[in-house]
Order: C-alpha cells, then structure tokens, then sequence
C-alpha cells in the first residue's frame, strides 16, 4: 500500500516539478529609454522589449550575493560585465537588429531574453 | 583620518592652487585641502570619506574638474567583493569541514568506537550540524529561495533540497527515534552527510572563485600597462601631467627607460623601443623622426620628443583593451548547445532524483526507504551544471586574453571559434606578404663601362647608385625613391644636377659633372640580357645611360618579408593550403609567389581590388575533400576590407598605431607573418580546451547521475565529485595560459 502511495507521489511531484519550472507564464515588459532589472535569483523583468535603433539604458541592480549572478553576459552586443553587489550597473545598447536576444549570468544558467522590435 | 587623492584638471597657476583650495576646504567635513601644482593632485583630509560628486562640483563651482577616477573605485570594489567573497567562504569551509569530520568521527563505524561519547550524542550531532546547515549555508537558502522565487532551478536547489532532506529526516530520527523504531527502522541520523556535504560544495566554490579569478587576468594585465603619467613641453616648460590631462598635438619628452603614455610620432631624437606589450614583436624595433610610437610601449635606450596623436579611448591600447573586453563578452557557437542544456537540466535532476527515489522504494531492498533516500540525494548533489557553463567562456577568455599578449586580437568568440577549422588562407601580397616597399634588389655594371668613364668615375656599383640617386631626387616616382633610400643607406654623397628634365613615360635626365646621364626605360637600339632576366623574376629594371651609352641597370622590387617563407612552410605542415592575390601582372606575382612557396595554380594576379571579394567567394566554393572550403583572407584590413569581410575569418595586418581594428575577424599588431600561424594555434589550441571541457562537463552528469541512481556512490562522495569536476574544467581552461603559440 505504501508503495503505491509513494510511486502516486513521486509522480505528483514530477508533473508539479515539470509544470513549475517549465510551464511558467512569462510576462514581456515593454521599456523604452531606460528599464531597471533587479538581479535576485533571476531577472526581474526577464523578458523585454525594447525599440529598434534606439539606445536603451538597461540598469542592473544586484542584491543576489551568489557567485552565479556576479555577471551578466549580453553575447550578441557583446557585453560581459560584473555585476557589483547593491549597486546599479548600467549597460547601454543600441540594437541594429531585430529579434530575441539572449543575456544571462556569466554561466549561463539564469536566462532573460531582449525582444528588438 | 581620511585621505583622499585626485586630479585636477585645467590648473596651470598658482591662484588656480588658491580658488580651488578654498573651494575644496569649503566643502563640510573637509578639514585640510592640499593642492601639488606640478603633478595637478589635490589631497583632501577629512574625518569621513567625502562623496564624489560633491568634490566634483566644489571644483566645477570654481570652473575647473576634477578627475575622481570612477573605473578606479568599480575595479576597487570589484577587488574587495572578491576578497571578502573569498575569505567569507574560507572562513565556512573550515569551520563545516572541522564540524563535518568531529560529526563523521562520531557516527562513522569503524572510527566512532574511539570517539569521546559526545560526539556520538545526536543532539550534539544536531547542534553542530544546524550550525553549518543555517550558517554555512546561509547564502545557499537565500539564493535557492530567491531562485525559486523565479520558477528557476540552479546549482543551490539541488544542494539545498539534498541537504535538507538529509537534515530533517536526522532531526526527526534524533527526536522522535520510537516512531522509526516501530517501523522497524534504525534510528540513526544522517548529520554527517548534510554537513559535509556544504562544506565540501563551499569548497569546491572557494577553488572555483579562487582559479575563476585567474581567467581574467590578461585584461587586467593591459590596464596596468598605460602610463601613469606624462612629462608634456607646454609654454617651453616641462612639466609632469597626469594621462588623462593629455591633449593632441601635446609634445612629450621621453627619457631612457620610461614608458611612451600615448600613441604619437616622434619630432626630435631616435631610440629603440620594446613595443612586445602590445604587437608581441620580441625585437626591440629602432625608431627615427617620423616615425610612430604606441602608448603603454618601453622605451630602452634613447631620448625624443614626440607629437601625441592619439589620446584617451583613442589609443591603440585603449582600443586593444576594449576589443578584448567585448570578445570576452561574445559567446562562440559551441556554446549554444551547452546553454541549451544547462536551462533544462537541474528540474530534469530533480524530477530524476524523484524518480530514483520511487524506484528504489518501490523495487528496493531494506531498508528501503534509508536506501531511498540517500541514492536520490546522490543525485542531487553528483549533477554538475556549473561545469557545463564554465566550459566554453572560461577558455575564451583565456584565449582571447593570451592573444591579446602576443599582439593577435580576437574581435568576438565565432571568430576564434571559426579559425580552428581553417583550411585555405589567401594572401594579399602587396604589403602583407611583401614589405610593401619597392627597394633595389640589384646593380649591374656593363662590362664596357671603363672605356666610357672619364670625368665621371663609376668604380662599382655604389657610384652607379650615387648617380642616379642624384638624378632620381628631383623626379618624385616611388622607383626612384627606392634608388634615393638606397643611396642613403649606404651613406653616399648625391651630387649636384643641372639641367634636369622628366621624360614622360621614358624617364629622367639631368647633366652631373658635365655629363649627361639619364636613369628610366631601355632605349631603342640597346639589349641587355640580364636585364630580361631580372623581368622575368618580376623585378622592375631601370637603365643608366652616360652620354647616351648603357652604363648599367638597377633592378627594383618589392621585397618579401623576412617572416613570408617560414609562415607558409609551417601552414603548409599544418594541412593548409596557401593561395595569393594580388592587382599585379602575372610574372611578379608568380616571382614572388615562387620566393614564399605558394603554388602557381593559387596565384591569383591582375584582380581589380573590388573583385578580390569575388574570389574569395569563389574559392569558399570550391570543394575540398568533398567539404566547403574554410577560408580566410588575410590582407591590410583598409584595402581589403571587403574581401576581410567575404571570407569565412579575415585577418587583418597593421603595423603600429594604424591597424584597423574594426575590419576584420582577427587583428593582427604586427607585421609578423608568424602571428598568421600563431592565431591558427591559438583556436585550435582553445577550441581543443573548450571541447575536452564540454565533453567533460557532459561525461561527467550522463555517466555519473546514472550511477548515483544506481546506488553505487554515496552523498558525501558525489559531493566531493562535484566540487572537483567544476574546478577541473576552469583549470583546464587556466592550462591554456601554458600552450606554446
């Protein structure tokens, strides 16, 4: 009987884990000119759109003291730049191309994404 | 007391030293204003730190700036974030591993039976090991919990999942053992597997920070290289600014020994200087007026006066720093797959850990739920995806930064990615292969020649050159130029001319000595067999006429460089095929082509420079071994820009302070023909790094998550893998700095 209950768990628990990490709704942020990104076990905003042709500032703030998060790499513009606790960073780009682009943390293991429309 | 020292810009008396004095003690808290007119600092004293910005606009109110050095303090900081990071994470790998081993000590058979009773005292257990589990892994919660915040899993979920569970199930056996005892279970707690388990994970993350440091360095290598300051002639008068007060067209004395602050041409006096900091030329190179000099080089043995023509963001160094910043910044191909992955991966450990731990309840032996358990932490802490994400940037950095040292710029990461595969690499010839510069590469005498000299004494060759050097002075044609360097060289007295003429698409004459000479074209009814020869070599040959007789020849082409034959032979060893283009007639690019050793069948002559574009193209098409050609283009990055462009890497060549940076793929500093080999070692040499790091990264988690759900190693070794496996990939990448290129 107990086995049955523990494999009906483990299964439970497996589509909540799927359905928790990769079924999350992600919300765009339109930003124009400058957009504050607040750097906590994540992005916050992580997905943001900002106009084609214009300089956007974007200005990180990190108040996560992991190691992972003490970078943030912007490879198509390229951009890697450290991240210093508690305090703003900005970084400026100008996108000369339309799309998604990817930043993340210097490992690559925290993700947030650039729309250029 | 509280110190703090900066420049001031634009003072240049001593009222200056005064207003901006008063200005500076009136700001509230500073109790001391010292202002040093010859090196522009001011030095304030204060009871507390003064912010930036008020002491900026103290000195602005009075009309003038001050120079607080915001890169400064951002490296600053960096540093101490570094170091309390570090000596944080000392301080708890101690302590939990101390903790951990009086823990294992206590609970370990085998050993226990020697320990004092204490330590086999659960709730002894459980204080020691709540201290590391909420102490030591403090920042581990916090950042798992702000993760999950997110729906974001990383490396510090599955630690702390793992621990915990370890940790609570030890809590509850510690205080409720009965309740486990009726289910026939031992009552034992499992401290030692938490504890050690965070220390050995925080160790591993202090050798990872320690040896991560040390990929960074070349960048910080070249920072330190600029000048600190510069010793400028202004109103006749020397004085020492600091680098950042330095303007164009400022004139700057440089002693024996000190450092050039900024890029410039010399005015007055020659030296020798060591320019290996920036071009990688090992050679000391001999530098005369007019000649130009790069900022951040040494000089050795001379002293001179030069023009600054380049300061701030505009110096070469400046700019090779920026270029390796943003190639750092760029991602390579490779590792978009490694991304891919690593996005997905530690929810999949998860729901893997979850499905270890049914398995072994459902199909396991007894105790199955212990069994359960311990093989699903396994899992949780052996997985790895911190190697996978250090794997390619890690080693770029270290590439890019190497190169960077041995004067071989990377502009992003697809480009030293894409140079490893290279197979075919064309030359420009002009200016890259050769020299760029017509010199005389031969005199020939007539053998007649005694009986026409009279007045005019041609004893050998030299006097033929003395003679129509002097001629060749007044045309303004770079053949003749040749002929004048040479006559220079070799330290001969021109002699005066009158009477000169320019024949136009003949030559030139003039009267020396009385007697008429003309230097240019062969004339009618004359031969000369050594002459055709040295045509036929693809040398262009000029005649001397005394008189109106055939006196002699020079012969003039363009040499190649010395570095030319040595390159190709090794690119050749290497499987690559070299191929030239050139806007030249046939014959001497097949001369010179025959000199370096490409094959006649690669030499591609009389191409209009809008087309060599085109043959780059065409050459990528061609087939080679039933693949596409890899190709790249190497040339002076201003000219061939398009052809840079078309082709899969361009390589661009400068020399000095006038490299193109911007144009091509690859840079190259200096003219060395070796730094076309040397870049080609460099991507096969990191791309070789970064695939034995992705494919240890990978192993790693595909062989060793299985064997953790197996069972066949315990939590507290798979942490130790773990720590072990990350650090191996960034010290193979560390490696690197060691490759012979």
């Amino acid at each position: 009987m107990d086995k049955i209950i523990v494999s009906f768990f483990g299964v439970v628990s497996i589509l909540f884990t799927y359905w928790f990490f990769f079924m999350k709704r992600i919300d765009t942020v339109r930003a124009e000119g400058t957009v504050n990104i607040l750097v906590d076990g994540g992005y916050k905003p992580d997905r943001i759109s900002i106009p084609y042709g214009q300089t956007t500032k974007l200005v990180f703030k990190r108040k996560d003291s992991s190691a992972c998060l003490e970078e943030v790499v912007l490879a198509d513009f390229k951009v890697r730049k450290y991240l210093v606790l508690n305090e703003k960073t900005e970084i400026e780009i100008n996108p000369t191309k339309k799309g998604e682009f990817d930043f993340s943390c210097g490992m690559g293991m925290f993700h947030g994404k650039l729309i250029v429309k | 007391m509280n110190k703090q020292t900066f420049a001031i810009k634009g003072m240049h008396c001593a009222s200056c030293v005064y207003i901006n004095e008063k200005a500076l003690k009136a700001i509230p808290g500073v109790t001391e204003a010292v202002i040093n007119l010859t090196n522009g600092k001011a030095t304030l004293s204060s009871e507390a730190p003064i912010e930036g910005n008020k002491i900026i606009d103290a000195v602005k109110s009075v009309g003038y700036q001050a120079m607080i050095e915001n890169n400064g303090t951002l490296d600053e900081k960096i540093k101490v974030e570094k170091a309390k990071e570090l000596k944080d994470l000392r301080v708890k790998v101690t302590v939990s591993l101390f903790l951990g081993s009086l823990i294992v000590w206590g609970s370990f058979p085998g050993i226990m039976e020697v320990a004092p009773t204490l330590f086999k005292n659960y709730y002894f257990q459980f204080v020691l090991a709540a201290i590391v589990q909420f102490w030591a892994g403090y920042d581990l919660y916090k950042a798992a919990i702000s993760s999950l915040r997110h729906r974001i899993a990383n490396m510090d979920t599955l630690v702390v999942i793992g621990t915990t569970v370890a940790f609570l199930y030890s809590i509850f056996v510690t205080f409720f053992p009965k309740f486990f005892m009726n289910l026939k279970i031992e009552a034992m707690p499992y401290f030692d597997v938490s504890t050690v388990i965070i220390g050995l994970i925080l160790l591993g993350r202090y050798l990872e920070a320690k040896a991560k440091a040390g990929t960074g360095e070349a960048i910080k290598k070249l920072i330190g290289l600029q000048a600190k300051t510069a010793r400028v002639i202004r109103n006749n008068k020397e004085i020492d600014i600091s680098i950042d007060e330095v303007v164009t067209g400022d004139l700057i004395r440089v002693r024996p020994g000190e450092k050039i602050p900024v890029d410039g041409v010399i005015i007055e006096g020659e030296s020798a200087i060591d320019e290996s900091m920036v071009t990688g030329e090992s050679m000391p190179s001999s530098k005369y007026k007019g000649d130009t000099v790069i900022g951040a080089t040494m000089n050795k043995s001379g002293s001179f006066v030069y023009k600054a023509t380049k300061v701030g963001k505009d110096t070469l160094l400046a700019q090779i720093i920026k270029l390796v910043e943003e190639a750092q910044g760029s991602k390579a191909p490779i590792q978009r797959l490694a991304d891919i992955i690593s996005s997905y991966f530690v929810p999949i450990v998860i729901m893997l850990a979850i499905s270890t731990f049914v398995g072994w309840y459902v199909f396991g032996s007894n105790p199955v739920f212990i069994n359960a358990m311990l093989r699903s932490i396994a899992v949780l802490i052996i997985a790895c995806p911190c190697a996978m994400g250090l794997a390619t940037p890690t080693a770029i950095m270290v590439g890019t930064g190497i190169g960077a040292q041995h004067g071989i710029l990377i502009k992003d990461a697809e480009s030293l990615e894409t140079a490893h595969k290279v197979n075919t690499i064309i030359f420009d010839k002009t200016g890259t292969l050769t020299n760029g510069k017509p010199e005389v590469t031969d005199v020939l005498l007539k053998s007649n020649i005694k009986d026409q000299i009279s007045k005019i004494q041609i004893k050998n060759q030299e006097g033929l050159i003395q003679l129509a050097a002097s001629i060749e002075k007044l045309s303004e044609h770079p053949l003749g130029e040749a002929i004048v360097k040479k006559a220079e060289k070799e330290k001969l007295q021109l002699i005066k001319v009158n009477r000169f003429k320019s024949l136009t698409g003949k030559g030139v004459e003039g009267v020396v000595n009385e007697k008429k000479v003309y230097v240019g074209r062969l004339l009618k009814s004359d031969s000369f067999a050594d002459g055709e020869n040295l045509k036929k070599q693809g040398k262009t040959v000029v005649y001397v006429y005394i008189e109106d007789k055939l006196s002699g020849l020079i012969a003039i082409a363009d040499t190649i460089k010395e570095s030319a034959k040595e390159a190709i032979l090794t690119l050749n060893k290497m499987g690559i095929e070299t191929a030239m283009i050139t806007g030249d007639n046939a014959q001497t690019a097949n001369a010179i082509a025959k000199q370096v050793g490409i094959r006649q069948e690669n030499v591609f002559a009389e191409v209009m420079p809008e087309d060599k574009e085109k043959k780059v193209r065409e050459l990528q098409s061609r087939e080679q071994r039933f693949l596409f050609r890899t190709v790249a283009m190497v040339g002076d990055g201003i000219n061939d820009a398009p052809a840079l462009a078309a082709a899969d890497v361009g390589i661009a060549m400068g020399s000095g302070t006038d490299v193109a940076i911007e144009a091509a793929g690859i840079t190259l500093v200096n003219k060395n023909l070796m730094s076309v080999v040397s870049a080609i070692q460099l991507s096969k040499k990191t791309m070789k790094t970064i695939k034995l790091n992705l494919f240890w990264a990978f192993a790693y988690n595909v062989v060793l998550i299985p064997v953790a759900m197996i069972g066949w190693i315990s939590p507290i070794l798979a942490s130790g893998a773990m720590a072990f496996s990350s650090i191996s990939v960034v010290t193979n990448s560390l490696l690197l700095k060691k490759a012979k290129i």
